[in-house]
């Protein structure tokens, strides 16, 4: 098997606040191969916008990286000096935010930021640069590129500023791109185009995507696997027709049965009861275990590790040396 | 564009026509002209004399007529105590107050702002909490006190700089400079630091806030997710957009910075419209309190018309929302 593009095991992020250190992210784990897309899905506050920040190196004080390691093509990022991180971001791994509206800085055209962006990290002439600023544009989508490159990003709209964000993230040419909640912010009939030309993008340049949102639609349309994440831990992870047809994490059953189906059956949705914890109140062993259904002893005193399960992996305890169908 | 400029040119003029009539009507309610320039033994044939042939017996409209068009020619009368036209001494004395306050904005612009960006950046380093304490000092200590405690320490102390005029001046034109002597150097120094302190602090302030704010916004920190340099991040996309709220309140204080300068310039001796106002206002001299009133104004609609067009050169999204409401 060749090296895996991101490969990120055993992270953990605190924030130090004025009541002590608060742990975001305890302990996840995960690989994206070449090409691959990874769909990153959880409530809010679950972590998943924190694990993307982490990948490119921008968690800002008070939150910092302590634990675990990052590595870009084998390359170990977590820890690198504040200079060398930043030429890796822009550079080898591109960045795409939720607000295409506030993404870009509102007092430049959009040819000069992708062009300064191109010239920070490919050695190119101003001419180079604008032509190929040209082609991204036109790659992503724009019409009429050569006249819309000197247009000031308010006169574009939401779904074409993400599309200029877009092409700034793969001007580079990086291998990989986080991309959190890129769709959020958009109407719904953009947010199929801009799905749709993130993942072209993905599968044209081999470049592998780490796909951060809520919507458990836009994950199943565009990854190939995913990772359900749930108060700062990898609950479940595995191919993404696998998880959504049999999940395994009660949690992720959970979520699973509140995706409402064209179907027609007249069904009520689930609902999973309760919140999610707050960080300064995560219970004792499985965070999930007051929301759990299925919770027994050992999950409010055991924390679970992932477990291997055919395709998937399982933070779970009902699937550990207890007969999968007694947990049934 | 075009009409943008014309619509806030005709505000500009309204605003100006206000500022006439007031100026106009201090000649009317702050006593007889005719008392001041003569003295107790003057005659009542006399005082008619004088009066008429100063037009005071006139209609009040025909009277504001005169004023309005003798103003438009920059024409303002005789001064009460010099016996010398209006126009005159205050063209004499403007060099010397505008050079006082383009340098006083200059010092106030360059150190505010470098202040300010500093302490935004470098915000828990020792030499900004220095700039804190230095910008309250600046905010609350009254002019007068700063520029004198200044001359306490520079002129009578230290004796390095002088402690009142304006050193020795050369002549261009009608314009006096006191910028290429040495000695017209060293004597705008104290001057200008005086008048600009209190600028410089709000600047400093306010550049710190905007750039404290901006650093926050999204497209900063997409910035930094394209790798762009610290360099081009603080100063090519931070920087630029705290201009605004600088450019509006630098250019709105250049106006009080020549107001201010009357405190400025009686403390140091300055020889600018400042002093000249004071002695007017202690002579109860008209012509020359009104003509001053009309000069500072027409400066400060003069730059503020110049700040409004400026924002359209920074801020791109202005110049199409311009274009379009009009």
């Amino acid at each position: 098997m060749t090296e895996p593009v991101l490969s990120v095991r055993n992270l953990q992020v605190e924030f130090a606040s004025r009541r002590g250190t608060l742990r975001a992210i305890d302990g996840v784990s995960f690989d994206i191969a070449k090409g691959e897309v990874l769909g990153v899905v959880g409530e809010s506050g679950a972590g998943k916008s924190v694990t993307g920040l982490s990948v490119i190196g921008l968690i800002d004080p008070p939150g910092r990286i302590s634990g675990g390691e990052i590595r870009l093509s084998g390359l170990r990022i977590d820890n690198l000096p504040p200079e060398e991180l930043r030429r890796v971001r822009g550079k080898r791994i591109g960045m795409i935010f939720q607000d295409p509206l506030t993404s870009l800085n509102p007092l430049y055209r959009v040819g000069d930021q992708i062009i300064e962006t191109i010239r920070t990290h490919l050695n190119m002439s101003e001419t180079a640069a604008r032509r190929r600023a040209i082609d991204l544009l036109a790659e992503v989508g724009i019409p009429a590129p050569d006249k819309r490159i000197d247009g000031y990003p308010h006169e574009f709209s939401g779904g074409m500023r993400q599309r200029v964000v877009i092409a700034l993230a793969i001007c580079a040419e990086p291998e990989l791109i986080v991309a959190d909640e890129p769709t959020t912010a958009l109407d719904v009939s953009v947010q199929a185009q801009i799905i749709s030309l993130i993942k072209r993008l993905g599968r044209d340049h081999g470049t592998a995507v780490m796909l951060v949102t809520h919507d458990m639609g836009v994950i199943a349309e565009t990854s190939d696997r995913v990772a359900v994440m749930y108060a700062g831990r990898v609950a479940e992870i595995g191919p993404v027709q696998d998880v959504v047809k049999n999940p395994l994490h009660p949690y992720a059953k959970g979520l699973m049965g509140a995706i409402p189906t064209l179907a027609g059956e007249d069904k009520r949705l689930v609902q999973i009861p309760g919140s999610m914890p707050r960080l300064s109140a995560i219970p004792r062993g499985c965070s999930f275990n007051p929301r759990c259904a299925s919770a027994f002893d050992r999950c409010r005193i055991d924390r679970p590790e992932p477990l291997p399960r055919g395709t998937q992996s399982v933070a779970c305890h009902l699937y550990d040396s207890v007969p999968a169908e007694s947990a049934a | 564009m075009l009409a943008f400029t014309l619509r806030r040119a005709i505000q500009a003029v309204g605003v100006m026509i206000a500022v006439g009539i007031i100026s106009f009507s201090m000649f009317r309610f702050a006593g007889d002209p005719v008392n001041q320039m003569v003295g107790m033994d003057t005659s009542g044939a006399e005082r008619a004399a004088i009066r008429k042939s100063l037009g005071l017996d006139d209609p009040v409209i025909v009277q504001f007529g005169r004023y309005v068009g003798n103003a438009a020619q920059f024409k303002f009368g005789v001064s009460y105590q010099f016996r010398l036209p209006v126009t005159n001494l205050l063209m004499e004395r403007m060099p010397a107050t505008l050079e006082l306050a383009i340098c006083a904005t200059i010092f106030a612009m360059v150190t505010g702002i470098l202040m300010g960006v500093y302490s935004a950046l470098r915000r828990d380093s020792w030499l900004s909490h220095i700039f804190q304490a230095v910008s309250l000092v600046g905010i609350s200590l009254p002019t007068f006190l700063i520029g004198i405690l200044m001359i306490y320490l520079f002129s009578v102390t230290l004796g390095w700089l002088p402690s009142f005029g304006r050193g020795d001046v050369v002549h261009i034109g009608w314009w006096t400079t006191g910028l290429l002597t040495l000695s017209g150097l060293k004597a705008l120094i104290m001057p200008s630091i005086t008048l600009g302190l209190f600028q410089m602090t709000l600047i400093m302030r306010l550049v710190r806030a905007e750039m404290l704010e901006v650093m926050r916004t999204d497209y900063i920190r997409f910035a930094r997710a394209r790798g762009l340099t610290t360099r081009a991040i603080h100063f090519g996309h931070a920087l630029r957009n705290t201009m605004v709220p600088v450019i509006t309140v630098a250019g709105l204080q250049f106006g009080s910075v020549i107001a201010f300068a009357i405190i400025t310039e009686t403390v140091f001796q300055w020889p600018g419209m400042g002093l000249l106002f004071v002695q007017a206002v202690q002579n109860v001299d008209i012509p020359i309190m009104a003509a001053y009133l009309m000069m500072v104004s027409l400066i400060f609609v003069t730059i503020n018309l110049m700040v409004d067009i400026l924002y359209t050169i920074v801020d791109p999204r202005l110049r199409s929302t311009v274009s379009r409401a009009h």
